[in-house]
């Protein structure tokens, strides 16, 4: 199981990823709207989406766990 | 027994280092015998080696542990001190010590680069009187790499563990290759973690390649195997002088690979949108002459060198595609040291940037953002080798300030077309000065306001404008960048300035 981690404290502004879907390594999982910049988030590793731990719209902090994998 | 073949024959026994099975076990970890990486790393093997034979009295210390002499390295003169694993594990006695001190010595009366090919388990506490506490033991060796620093080139390939004491080689060298799985640095053992403080870890999470190059930023480069551990080592020294007194070495001019967009192709016209900063660089500078340092630590931040028209420069490029470029105490950090690291050697530094700002909020205020921001702002402003600022997009706050902004004595700052120079973006200004008057007004009516005093604000900082105003010196075509900077660098060469008279400066570290 590994988790994606947020890199930067912000807002989830897309969450493009639902349970169950099949996430490849690099491909972009949510995009944080942080200090005005879109910031993409990627998968480390490749893998299913066991759970959506964030919402969009929620703010995170800096390596809060945004989506598990299995 | 003739004199000649005693001689001979304690020397062939000497550059056999340890026993066999150490051999072996090295072997089995994809580890190299200390002498053929020397082999390896120097253009026609050791030149000459001093203190061959101490400690050959003692039964099982060949050359006490450590090989130091020198050699040529692309054809100019390196001392080296080289541990061998066979031996004790690449323990540290009184001569081991000796001898690298001795080669210090050496290095500095020479002037040139000093390669630490470390791979030791640290001090042989048996030998701790003669080697640890004394005018010339251990701590001697740390004093003289702090003194050598910045005056010649030191170089530290860690192909095996540098252990408590030892760790602190590697820490005072200018740059530290290591080897994934067999590379580490730690001050405890996970047994001494263990004993004194009841952690349990491994050696490699606590200490190992991966998390000193990529979390504390104590290793510079992670190479998967020796051999391409020294090829770094090489590559290196080719962007460096042999010592401050020199220039470095010229090398021939490459032109950049042929893309097929342009640099404005690459830029998003939304300055939130982020890109990859590596494609801007390997558009300006020579083909292959990319040089990364600390690429896996603090990625929102780029450091390398680099070459343009075969003239050795250091890049430090803010890189939106991470953490959209934004600086944090890791990144600013890493550029202090980087920009420090080109100053000391003669190395002019290109700041490529597109930066929203430094990090704000608890976590990084707690973290000491400010002191670690205001590092990197010092040694930016401290240096005197030639400073070429670039805003590439975006340049906000502080955030044009840490990157060689016009304040800060840059023999130029150039915008691209697309470079928006700001105390803030459009977004946060206008919320921050009408905030009230947005809450005031009716719904419907928001949406449109916001809109017409962002692009009121967008006016206002046209790069247009702050080059009427000559902020900027000029606005060159991403295309042509490359040229101008290659032009600009052939003029800048004759530069040279004090920063400040005084004894030195009372640094923010």
């Amino acid at each position: 199981m590994s988790h994606i981690p947020a890199p930067i404290a912000g807002v989830i502004w897309k969450m493009l990823v639902n349970e169950g879907d099949e996430v490849h390594a690099d491909d972009e999982v949510a995009i944080l709207e942080s200090m005005k910049m879109e910031i993409p988030i990627t998968a480390e590793q490749n893998g299913f989406v066991a759970e959506v731990v964030k919402k969009q719209g929620e703010f995170v902090n800096s390596g809060d766990i945004l989506i598990k994998l299995r | 027994m003739s004199w000649e073949k005693e001689l001979k024959d304690r020397v062939t026994q000497i550059e056999k280092g340890g026993h066999f099975k150490y051999h072996e076990k090295n072997k089995e970890k994809g580890k190299l015998f200390v002498r053929d990486r020397l082999a390896l790393l120097l253009d026609n093997g050791i030149e000459f080696e001093d203190g061959k034979f101490a400690n050959e009295d003692a039964e099982g210390l060949p050359a006490d542990g450590v090989i130091t002499g020198t050699g040529k390295v692309n054809g100019r003169t390196v001392c080296f001190m080289a541990n061998d694993s066979t031996v004790k594990a690449g323990s540290w006695g009184a001569r081991t010590v000796e001898k690298i001190i001795r080669i210090q010595e050496t290095a500095e009366k020479l002037n040139v680069p000093l390669l630490y090919l470390v791979d030791s388990a640290g001090a042989r506490i048996t030998d701790q009187v003669e080697m640890f506490p004394g005018r010339r033991g251990a701590g001697r060796i740390f004093y003289n790499e702090v003194k050598l620093s910045g005056r010649i080139p030191q170089v530290c390939i860690l192909f095996g563990p540098s252990a408590a004491g030892g760790a602190y080689i590697p820490a005072f060298c200018d740059v530290v290759i290591m080897v994934k799985g067999n590379s580490s640095m730690y001050l405890g053992s996970p047994r001494m973690a263990e004993m004194v403080i009841g952690e349990k870890v491994s050696l490699e999470e606590m200490g190992g390649a991966d998390m000193h190059c990529s979390v504390s930023g104590c290793g510079d480069i992670l190479v998967s195997d020796e051999t391409s551990a020294i090829e770094k080592a090489r590559s290196y020294l080719s962007y460096m002088p042999l010592n401050y007194k020199k220039q470095p070495p010229e090398s021939t001019a490459h032109e950049p690979a042929a893309f097929e967009t342009s640099v404005e192709e690459i830029l998003p016209h939304n300055q939130n949108v982020p890109f990859n900063m590596y494609q801007l660089i390997e558009r300006i500078i020579d083909n292959n002459s990319f040089f990364e340092m600390k690429e896996l630590f603090a990625p929102e931040l780029i450091t390398g060198f680099a070459r343009l028209n075969g003239q050795a420069i250091g890049v430090i490029a803010n890189q939106p595609k991470v953490k959209g470029g934004v600086l944090f105490p890791d990144s600013a950090d890493k550029a202090a040291r980087f920009i420090t690291l080109c100053d000391a050697f003669h190395i002019p530094l290109l700041f490529l940037a597109d930066i929203p700002g430094f990090m704000i909020g608890t976590h990084v205020e707690r973290a000491g953002i400010i002191r670690h921001g205001a590092k990197m702002i010092a040694a930016m402003s401290e240096a005197t080798v030639p400073k070429l600022s670039v805003i590439v997009r975006k340049a906000y706050g502080a955030g044009l300030y840490a990157m060689a902004g016009p304040a800060f004595e840059p023999d130029c700052c150039l915008a691209l077309p697309s470079a928006q120079i700001a105390v803030m973006g459009p977004e946060a200004a206008v919320n921050a000065v009408y905030a009230n008057k947005i809450a005031a007004l009716p719904e419907d009516k928001r949406q449109a306001f916001v809109e017409e005093k962002r692009r009121e604000y967008k006016e206002n900082i046209n790069i247009y404008r702050l080059a009427s105003e000559m902020v900027i010196d000029d606005i060159v075509n991403g295309n042509d960048l490359r040229q101008e900077l290659i032009n600009r660098l052939a003029v800048y060469k004759s530069k040279y300035m004090k920063f400040s008279e005084r004894k030195h400066a009372v640094y923010p570290v």
